[in-house]
């Protein structure tokens, strides 16, 4: 799962793309895990990194990472479309 | 090396809730890094706030409107030119660019004034009541209309495309239609105002992106500026855009510069459907009112086509800063009431 390499994700949370106009902001996990994207992780490489920084479970991992990535999906800001 | 000044002639001064293009080129002008400017502004009533705008508008004057004739505007400009030595003019409105178009040479021989402007075959084939045509030939795609002059006309072509459909008028307004009913009434209040035939479209569902650009008339595009309008007024006018990376809208673009040779300046509009294809709503003749966000994005369009006037080598953009935006604002002028008592009687300013 890729985010779109024209994406552009700021520092604070602010995603853009360039090529609808559309903009988005995200809290510090989702902006966590779209760098991570970014930086063409595997989907258990972004489990790990997440689980090491936030005190979360499993369980609660994976329900919230799927609904986040199919968040990102309808937005259309994933390249596996 | 001491930049050339030019006296420029500006009309479209009106910045209503549906404003002109005027303010915005003056803007454009007056960031020109190749020359320094006067401004002479063109208005057709007294409450154009442009007249008021002493930073933008060096000095106004009165035109007649377009249905006055060919003859009456230039024995008007005969004499702005005779006080002011004009030496490019920027028609603005639709509405006057046919006067502007079969006047052109004259103005150019006679006033040595210069224009940009696409031909009158290029203004007359890219008319609504012909873009599906032009689309056709041009390799655009286009959304099917048809012309009809009775509201009785309008059932079996919206059953043809199915509901919605748009209604539009010849030369503005556009309104959705979702049953027979409602159709008969936008055809009635829009042909009240604009006359007929009326246009039904097929809807087509998407969102609205645009592209501000400049032909010289050779097939060379020199500029263009895709924006995606983020806030729309109930006129249908972008309060707030932003410039896009689309290189689908620029290779279209580029292509309908290419085929038609087009000489000027023009806005396209299109809608983008979920399936990333795009359909051509309108192309316009002239530069949008919100041609500043070229100049904001690093395309100074209004200058190039100054210098494109003036015989000047002109080398075409090849880039513009992608999320820029615009925000729309209005504001209340506080004019002297002696400065309206002028331009109302003597028709200048």
């Amino acid at each position: 799962m890729r985010i779109k390499k024209n994406i552009a994700v700021s520092d604070t949370g602010f995603l853009f793309n360039p090529s609808t106009g559309d903009s988005y902001s995200v809290n510090p996990i989702g902006m966590d895990i779209v760098q991570l994207m970014k930086l063409n992780k595997e989907n258990d490489e972004i489990k790990k990194a997440i689980m090491n920084d936030y005190f979360c479970d499993d369980a609660t991992f994976e329900k919230d990472f799927y609904d986040f990535t199919m968040v990102l999906r309808n937005y259309k800001l994933l390249d596996d479309e | 090396m001491s930049k050339p000044k030019y006296t420029i002639a500006v009309t479209g001064l009106n910045a209503i809730d549906s404003p002109g293009p005027g303010l915005a080129i003056i803007r454009g002008l007056r960031d020109a890094k190749s020359f320094d400017v006067r401004i002479i502004g063109l208005s057709y009533e007294a409450l154009e706030p442009g007249i008021y705008l002493h930073e933008y508008v060096d000095k106004t004057y009165q035109i007649p409107f377009p249905t006055a004739g060919q003859e009456v505007l230039f024995e008007r400009l005969t004499y702005i030119n005779e006080q002011e030595n004009i030496d490019f003019l920027y028609p603005n409105f639709d509405a006057e660019l046919y006067n502007f178009i079969k006047l052109q040479k004259q103005l150019e021989n006679v006033l040595n004034i210069k224009m940009v402007l696409p031909t009158l075959d290029q203004f007359e084939e890219r008319h609504k009541i012909n873009l599906y045509e032009y689309g056709l030939k041009h390799g655009i795609d286009v959304p099917k209309a048809q012309p009809v002059y009775n509201t009785f006309e309008i059932p079996a072509i919206a059953n043809q495309y199915g509901y919605p459909v748009v209604v539009k008028g010849k030369f503005y307004d556009a309104k959705v239609a979702y049953n027979m009913e409602q159709a008969s009434q936008h055809f009635n209040k829009i042909s009240a105002q604009w006359g007929l035939p009326i246009l039904i479209q097929a809807f087509v569902r998407g969102s609205e992106v645009n592209v501000c650009g400049i032909g010289d008339g050779n097939g060379n595009l020199l500029g263009a500026v895709p924006m995606r309008k983020l806030y729309i007024t109930d006129k249908g006018k972008a309060w707030a855009g932003i410039t896009l990376d689309n290189e689908k809208l620029l290779e279209i673009t580029k292509n309908m510069v290419e085929s038609t040779k087009w000489k000027g300046p023009f806005e396209m509009e299109f809608v983008k459907t979920v399936e990333e294809d795009y359909y051509l709503l309108e192309i316009n003749p002239r530069f949008p009112a919100w041609c500043y966000l070229t100049v904001g994005a690093g395309q100074n369009q209004m200058e190039v086509l100054v210098n494109l006037a003036m015989g000047k080598k002109v080398k075409p953009f090849t880039e513009y800063k992608i999320g820029t935006m615009f925000i729309r604002y209005s504001n209340d002028l506080i004019v002297d009431i002696n400065e309206f008592e002028k331009i109302s009687t003597v028709g200048e300013l």
